[in-house]
């Protein structure tokens, strides 16, 4: 299992992702699917960067194993304020430019680009995990 | 991300190189009010360089179309590489922001 563990700043930002990323390399994933976990990882890690420690700052930590049927475990902890981003409804993709929201794509990204997402609370933290596979519709 | 405009035909091409990001949409934030305060009206973002674009890039490019079509303006994207489309296509942009092969494409349909 490989960890890395910042304080939940946007100046950190690369730093996670270029982690994950190079993980993702050295399973076997092609750089068109790490792209698109970035993507989804990049929506989970600005979700606790903007929103976790509103009074203080606080860390993030992912957790990233290989399972061994192909597919990777992300798990991303925060002990933040207490936020399940699985519970946030889809946008209306049909809306017009005048009607569509600015927000609410973020969740909707994740979870169209990893292959499981999942959300639990233990005690104090926040644990978002992600299950990856090298395609993304398997 | 670096961001080069230039002006073509009563329009503005918005180059951008790189990643639109958390990290880098506010700097096109800045860069789309400062064309609407210039009083542009008609904004081609070229894609062509832009290799990741994530929800808070979308963001920022909803809220420049929203702002332009309030001013009877227009905002067009062009030159889309295969993750961007993807999001796109994903996201439902696609569906809502005119998109052209090439900046050229979208300067020819301003007229």
């Amino acid at each position: 299992m490989k960890t890395i563990r910042l304080p939940a700043r946007i100046e950190n930002l690369e730093s996670f992702t270029r982690f994950l990323s190079e993980f993702l390399l050295a399973n076997g994933f092609s750089g068109e699917r790490v792209q698109e976990i970035e993507l989804a990882a990049e929506e989970a890690l600005v979700n606790v960067i903007r929103y976790a420690y509103p009074e203080k700052s606080g860390d993030l930590e992912i957790r990233c194993r290989a399972e061994g049927d192909g597919a990777l475990t992300m798990e991303f902890e925060d002990s933040g304020v207490e936020f399940d981003p699985t519970s946030l409804p889809d946008p209306d993709l049909k809306l017009s430019i005048s009607e569509r929201e600015i927000g609410g794509l973020g969740v909707f990204l994740i979870r169209k680009m990893v292959n499981e997402v999942r959300h639990r609370r233990e005690g104090d933290r926040n644990i978002l995990t992600f299950v990856v596979r090298k395609k993304r519709g398997d | 991300m670096e961001i080069i405009t230039k002006k073509e035909k009563g329009a503005v091409v918005v180059l951008l190189n790189g990643k639109l990001d958390a990290g880098s949409s506010p700097e096109l934030e800045k860069e789309i009010e400062k064309l609407l305060t210039d009083g542009e009206k008609h904004l081609i973002l070229d894609l062509a360089e832009l290799g990741y674009i994530s929800s808070a890039g979308l963001r920022v490019i909803l809220a420049g179309s929203k702002k332009l079509k309030n001013n009877q303006g227009t905002l067009y994207v062009s030159s889309l590489g295969s993750m961007v489309r993807e999001v796109f296509e994903v996201s439902g942009f696609s569906s809502i922001i005119p998109i052209f092969p090439s900046s050229d494409e979208a300067l020819k349909k301003l007229g």
